[in-house]
């Protein structure tokens, strides 16, 4: 029907899925028909096309997620600050997603970096549509990263394929080291997990980074966890180098012709990939 | 509450596929949700009659079937079930493992009411 959507049927799960197979009638006489698509078929078909749009300008689309609080944005003002003072800088966009309020974009605008505010409303997660309406509005010339920051929430955004190419989850210190354990769509989902406010670990005797990482571990993700203070200037300078690897890694990928899908799971990414061609 | 987003983006979908049957109405909609989908199937039950009010499934029921979490072990190939939290090898132990299945999120069938004279033909 359509090849870039990912209905997430793999060999895997196929046996599971397909069990009962094909039944053209039932009991009551009426017509039954296999679809086998995903719930968000649409939401993902558009995500696939914000995902061409960015890499035909060749722009790494990051999806910041975390709590609401957790230093999304202060992050993003460190990591523009941090790129001022290096030599080898890229430069970004920002779309901001929140409830309500321009606030977030304001404070991005006032580092001159472009930003543009998405205001969901009730929606409590961003959604591809959302993002493509930005995306009319966000001229990515010139530009190697978009960071999205998703609307402060830990269950619903990981959800929403956003067309973006990499998870970065915030987990701020304060919030306790079981939250992995307790959101584990999330932080299943997460290439990059960033421990924020690590200034405050002094003053909290109960947030143990062991654990925290084990926590990330018991849901099979082997994606890195570091530690950074946005406020305190501590551990950007390992958050800017993995950026600029994934810039390197992203434009290898579409030099080879082919796009970088936030790494959930192995056989999803077969998955993908099959139906890329 | 994401549900009722997701419900919506299964009405479309019902609907679309009634359109191309022409169908009189949709008798019943089947999803397949894994437990790390990040859908929770009681709020999915609640949202679908909100979400399929006026449409062409305004009566249709919704069936979801819950699908086990299933690994593979990446260093010892062991299978078996996990739990949410803990998607680790009951062998050995390890957390290396890939998912097989439970983050399912499929619409997998829908049931349609036709006139009788098509549903001879
Ligand atoms: N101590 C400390 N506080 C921080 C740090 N980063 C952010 N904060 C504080 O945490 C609060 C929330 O920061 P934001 O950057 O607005 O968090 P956010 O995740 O963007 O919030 P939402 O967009 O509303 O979800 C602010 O009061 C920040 O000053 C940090 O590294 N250390
Ligand atoms: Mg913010
Ligand atoms: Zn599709
Ligand atoms: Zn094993």
């Amino acid at each position: 029907m359509c090849d870039t959507c990912g209905c997430n049927v793999t060999d895997a799960n196929r046996n599971l899925v397909e069990a009962g197979g094909k039944h053209a009638k039932t009991k009551a006489g009426n017509e039954a028909v296999e679809v086998l698509q995903n719930l968000l078929h649409e939401n993902n078909h558009r995500a696939a096309h914000n995902r061409e749009h960015f890499d035909k300008h060749q722009v790494l689309a990051i999806n910041l997620m975390s709590s609401p609080g957790s230093g999304k944005t202060a992050l993003l003002e460190a990591t523009i600050d941090a790129l001022k003072n290096s030599s080898e800088a890229f430069s970004i966009g920002v779309i901001e997603g929140d409830l309500e309020t321009e606030n977030d974009a304001q404070r991005i605008r006032d580092k001159h970096i472009p930003a543009i505010q998405i205001t969901t409303g009730s929606a409590c997660h961003l959604d591809a549509y959302m993002v493509h309406d930005a995306l009319h509005e966000l001229s990515l010339e010139g530009l190697d990263i978009v960071f999205i920051e998703n609307v402060g929430n830990l269950v619903c955004p990981a959800s929403f394929d956003l067309g973006h190419h990499l998870n970065v989850t915030l987990l701020s210190v304060t919030e306790g080291d079981d939250k992995p354990a307790k959101y584990p769509v999330m932080f299943r989902a997460s290439d990059l997990t960033l421990l924020s406010k690590s200034d405050l670990l002094t003053v909290l005797d109960d947030f143990d980074v062991t654990r925290a990482e084990e926590n990330i571990r018991n849901l099979a993700n082997p994606a890195p966890v570091f530690q950074l203070s946005a406020r305190k200037n501590i551990g950007m300078e390992a958050w800017i180098n993995w950026l600029k690897q994934q810039i390197q890694h992203y434009k290898g990928h579409l030099e080879s012709g082919e796009t970088v899908l936030p790494k959930i799971q192995k056989e999803g990414q077969t998955l993908h990939k099959a139906r890329y061609v | 509450m994401h549900e009722l987003s997701v419900c919506q983006s299964i009405i479309t979908q019902v609907a679309q596929i009634a359109h191309e049957n022409n169908a009189l109405a949709v008798t019943k909609v089947i999803v397949q949700i894994g437990p790390l989908s990040g859908i929770e199937a009681p709020l999915l039950e609640h949202a679908f009659p909100i979400a399929s009010a006026g449409s062409i499934a305004q009566d249709a029921a919704l069936e979801t079937q819950i699908l086990p979490i299933r690994v593979r072990c990446n260093i010892c190939g062991n299978e078996n079930e996990a739990a949410i939290s803990k998607l680790l090898c009951s062998a050995c132990g390890s957390w290396q493992t890939s998912l097989l299945s439970g983050d399912e999120m499929l619409l997998k069938s829908i049931e349609l009411e036709k006139s009788e004279e098509q549903a001879h033909v």
